[in-house]
């Protein structure tokens, strides 16, 4: 690692006016930042600690909004009471993120801002291979090498790599705005679109930007609305802890009242003594529900490891009210809202395996699996 | 508004319950300046890019990998590390009595070539405190961020649950 010098900033506003010098970078966990710098990923003259700031600090709930500043780590916003209730599946995605001792550094702030894991940009300089986000205009050594982990959706010929964030995708679901401070004053960024696809960012003029954020602006915290509906966050990966993603799902289901609604574990009872029957028929709808299913009011579904950012499957989120909470009538809805994805030759896998993790994580947020 | 950025940086911390101050290069992790210059090498640097966990410490009593932690980021910190789990002997001599994690470890054959067990101890002390160390899964979920390539998994996870249960028995 070459050396830097650094500074603690007192507040958001002088770590935010060093930020217009070139080769500046913000430490505030600094679990990527210094991996970055071992493998020349990114150099800095200087180094600014926001680490210090008591005002990025904190959890709390401000009306129908949860206020989660920047510098809460994973482990603190996953283990959060307020954020388990309100946003169950941002603590489980935060959870499921690294492992205890990465948690307990790793801001939920800088999380986002983690880079891809794509082998070939993540080795040490200088690059045996080509990659345009190490060295624009090189290539992409994954497109004609291996790339099974990368995009199914938003690649181009340029880059096919994915971003790997847990939270990123249960903020994005979860319709989370980020609080951005630049030098211009604070604004805010919803989570949704935070995040570019290569084919949004080569629309832009940029092909290699990854995020809306700028480069003189600084994370300060979120705010999410807050939700008592059922939410999931699935992770399918290799290990069963401490790996990045295959494909993710993060889900928020909120049940239909009354027939075939919350009290259907009742109405399941009934179905033997033939009650089922006819209230079914007559909840009934395009697709009947059976005896005692449970139908969704309304949902939010987003995709992660599948494209550079989150993916709300919005075509699924339109059709899903009036569906049956089951693995059959929603694989049919999810199957339809991913029609366009583009598999690489080698990821094909993963169209049916986040189709899997979508229906899972609304069957889980729903409370049926 | 204007900060001075600065190549070598005063830091005062606490080490394994010693106040000490150090002048450092910013870019020094935790880790580095534990075992170059304090001389205190039972942290390991296995993949020094936070992957392994066996260079855990305990920061103000939470683990975290000292190869992703800088010196400068410990100001005013108190720091412990495996040398500091035994109890003292006096005056700062190591060799006290094993902390109840360790002998735990020893009376279920934990390890086999140990390269890891300094990590896995200050990962399940403080998965001990944290309370996740209550059954099986739990004790798997989060000791995740210390790999044993000897794959003393299930010895390792009998020797956190029994070091927990003889701690909630004091």
């Amino acid at each position: 690692m070459r050396d830097f010098a650094y500074a603690r900033a007192g507040t958001a506003e002088a770590a935010v006016g060093t930020l217009a010098a070139p080769r500046t970078a913000v430490i505030a966990g600094g679990t990527e930042l210094l991996n970055w710098f071992r493998l020349g990923i990114a150099a800095a003259d200087r180094v600014v600690d926001i680490g210090g700031l008591d005002e990025l600090r904190g959890i709390a709930r401000d009306g129908d909004e949860l206020r989660i500043g920047a510098l809460a780590t994973l482990n603190e916003v996953g283990e959060h009471p307020l954020v388990t209730r309100l946003a169950g599946a941002l603590a489980s995605a935060c959870l499921q993120a690294a492992s205890a001792q990465v948690r307990n550094r790793a801001t939920i702030g800088g999380n986002v801002l983690q880079r891809t894991r794509c082998p070939y940009f993540r080795a040490e300089e200088p690059l045996p291979w080509p990659c345009n986000k190490r060295d624009p205009g090189s290539g992409c050594a994954s497109l004609a090498g291996r790339h099974e982990r990368q995009a199914i959706f938003g690649w181009t010929q340029d880059c096919v790599a994915v971003q790997p964030s847990d939270p990123a995708v249960a903020l994005a679901a979860l319709d989370a705005r980020a609080d951005v401070l630049g030098p211009a004053g604070p604004r805010t960024i919803p989570m949704r679109e935070f995040h570019l696809t290569q084919r949004e960012a080569a629309a832009a003029g940029e092909p290699m930007r990854e995020t809306r954020l700028g480069a003189d602006e600084l994370i300060t915290g979120y705010r999410l609305p807050v939700s008592t509906a059922g939410q999931a966050y699935v992770k399918v990966r290799e290990r069963a802890s401490y790996e990045y993603a295959i494909v993710s799902a993060a889900a928020d289901v909120r049940l239909a009242e009354g027939a075939g609604g919350p009290r259907a574990a009742g109405a399941k009872g009934q179905s033997a003594a033939g009650a089922g029957g006819p209230r079914a028929a007559g909840a009934g709808g395009p697709r009947a529900a059976g005896a005692g299913e449970q139908r969704i009011a309304a949902a939010r579904v987003a995709l992660g490891s599948v494209a550079q950012r989150p993916w709300r499957l919005t075509a699924a989120e339109a059709e899903l009210p009036g569906t049956p909470l089951t693995r059959e009538a929603l694989l049919p809805v999810i199957e339809r809202a991913m029609a366009d994805a583009v598999p690489l030759p080698q990821n094909g896998f993963k169209v049916t395996m986040a189709r899997n993790a979508a229906v899972r994580a609304l069957l889980a947020a729903g409370g049926a699996a | 508004m204007t900060l001075d950025f600065a190549r070598r940086v005063e830091v005062t911390l606490r080490l394994n319950a010693r106040s000490r101050t150090t002048v450092v290069s910013p870019r020094t992790t935790l880790l580095d300046w534990l075992r170059d210059d304090i001389g205190l090498t039972g942290a390991k640097k296995g993949c020094n890019e936070g992957a392994c966990g066996t260079c855990t410490v305990l920061v103000d009593g939470r683990r975290m990998n000292g190869c992703l932690t800088l010196v400068v980021q410990c100001e005013g910190r108190s720091v412990t590390t495996v040398e500091g789990l035994a109890g003292m002997k006096g005056a700062g001599e190591v060799g006290g009595e094993l902390h109840p994690v360790q002998r735990a470890f020893a009376d279920h054959d934990a390890f086999q070539c140990g390269y890891c067990t300094p990590g896995q101890l200050m990962s399940a002390v403080a998965c001990i405190a944290e309370g996740h160390a209550t059954d099986d899964a739990s004790v798997r979920e989060w000791m995740s961020g210390n790999i044993c390539r000897c794959s003393a998994y299930p010895q390792i996870t009998a020797a956190v649950l029994a070091a927990a249960r003889e701690e909630a028995g004091r």
